[in-house]
């Protein structure tokens, strides 16, 4: 299970416990996700633009 | 009070010359007290009208009087600056004195009568309206700053400060939908060369309400549910809304109805004027790859007055907004090759109400922006040729 950030603002996207509230259920793989999926944080950066995190 | 922040070993200590500065947007509310006041005390019934006078007069004259305040906070204060508290507590204390004031207005507009203020007359109704319909206008500006914060609990207080206006949705569509698609002509709040505030009033708030309804709907439609349910922001927002009018009619009569939509609208349309004038004709270009180039700093209208910027929380550094959307209002910069706007917002409103004006202000300054090359701005479609052969050198 690997996590994600946002370039932006640091929002962390944990393929562990997912974002249920945006749609993706906890376990849901990063790379599952709606390329065009915006960050729910601030909103410009997209799921594509986010950057793995050294585990 | 100054900040002080430790970077390297190295001590910086700022003083932040607005700090003080920043309680006059807190103030806001209390323009209906000061109608109030001057209209029952002195029996000036004129000042049944201060709401629409302040925003539209006094503010533009501060403006013009007070100059520009081009200040940035040193970059090594940023998070220590953002992180005191004191900013976001004088943004929380808008809330109760809006509704303070809302409740005195809905009380008066019901044929209330408080320290010998009498009935108000319909010309002394719709001056409190215009005038209330300000604060919530505004009001919408206080929900903006919270709603863009990662605590829950701003973005609650965020609906609530929109509940005045019925227009909860504003801060789906806001943070989801104009903030990703700002300066292309996708969105609906981003307006157009050629394009007059009243054309674009329609435009932006039936697009908006769209556009936060199919936000919300992709949502539900992810989580395999209807969005038919109270979790969904758009229908939570404006139960606040339904909670809030339907308890000021139970109280006050159905004869205050008139009077809240009037304000309702007054509220927005000082809104949606602000969308009209922060983006106005620009446009960020497409890649190769189909995507639109990043927000930057060209892509916003901006304003170093001090007047406007102190009572709209810094909204007039606008290109760090675009770029920096949960930066804090007190900790955003101004940079120096953003487009700047003639005067501040406030007076930039009032030449909207005469498209001629506005254009013969504005036009010009996105040719400019656009080095000459008006095909590169955010054309209105219908005035797409007429444009680009008016402005071909």
């Amino acid at each position: 299970m690997s996590k994600f950030v946002c370039p932006n603002c640091e929002y962390i996207y944990d393929e562990e416990s997912g974002a249920p509230r945006e749609g993706w259920p906890a376990g849901t793989k990063f790379a599952d996700i709606d390329p065009d999926w915006c960050c729910p944080d601030c909103g410009v950066r997209e799921q594509q633009d986010f950057e793995p995190l050294p585990a | 009070m100054a900040i002080t922040a430790v970077v390297n070993e190295r001590t910086v200590v700022w003083r932040d010359p607005k700090r003080y500065l920043w309680l006059v947007g807190t103030g806001i509310p209390l323009i209906p007290f000061i109608a109030f006041g001057a209209a029952v005390g002195l029996h000036w019934r004129v000042m049944w009208y201060f709401g629409p006078f302040f925003v539209f007069v006094m503010v533009p004259v501060i403006d013009l009087l007070a100059g520009l305040d081009r200040s940035n906070p040193p970059d090594e204060v940023i998070d220590a600056l953002e992180n005191d508290k004191y900013y976001r507590w004088i943004t929380y204390a808008f809330i109760p004195l809006q509704y303070l004031a809302f409740g005195l207005v809905a009380y008066l507009l019901g044929g209330g009568s408080i320290f010998g203020s009498g009935q108000l007359t319909v010309v002394d109704k719709i001056g409190a309206a215009l005038g209330i319909g300000m604060v919530g206008g505004i009001a919408i500006n206080t929900a903006h700053e919270l709603g863009h914060k990662k605590d829950e609990h701003e973005r609650w207080f965020a609906r609530i400060a929109l509940a005045q206006t019925f227009y909860g949705h504003f801060f789906i569509e806001h943070n989801r939908g104009h903030h990703v698609r700002v300066a292309t002509p996708e969105d609906p709040a981003s307006s157009r060369v050629g394009e007059n505030v009243w054309q674009f009033m329609p435009r932006t708030v039936i697009g908006s309400l769209k556009s936060a309804w199919h936000l919300e709907k992709a949502r539900f439609a992810r989580l395999n549910k209807s969005p038919w349910t109270l979790k969904n922001d758009v229908l939570n927002a404006w139960a606040f809304s339904v909670v809030l009018w339907g308890g000021l009619i139970a109280a006050f009569g159905w004869a205050i109805l008139p009077y809240l939509v009037l304000q309702a609208a007054v509220g927005i349309w000082l809104l949606e004027s602000v969308n009209y004038l922060e983006h106005y004709g620009m446009k960020r270009r497409k890649l190769e790859s189909g995507r639109y180039e990043r927000v930057n700093t060209s892509h916003s209208w901006n304003s170093n007055n001090i007047g406007t910027n102190v009572l709209l929380y810094h909204l007039q550094r606008h290109s760090d907004h675009h770029a920096n959307p949960t930066r804090r209002y007190q900790a955003l910069r101004d940079f120096k090759d953003s487009p700047v706007l003639p005067t501040g917002y406030a007076g930039m409103i009032v030449l909207t109400w005469v498209p001629a004006i506005w254009r013969h202000v504005m036009d010009k300054r996105v040719l400019a922006h656009y080095e000459g090359d008006i095909s590169q701005a955010n054309l209105a479609p219908s005035k797409r040729d007429k444009l680009i052969a008016e402005y071909a050198a």
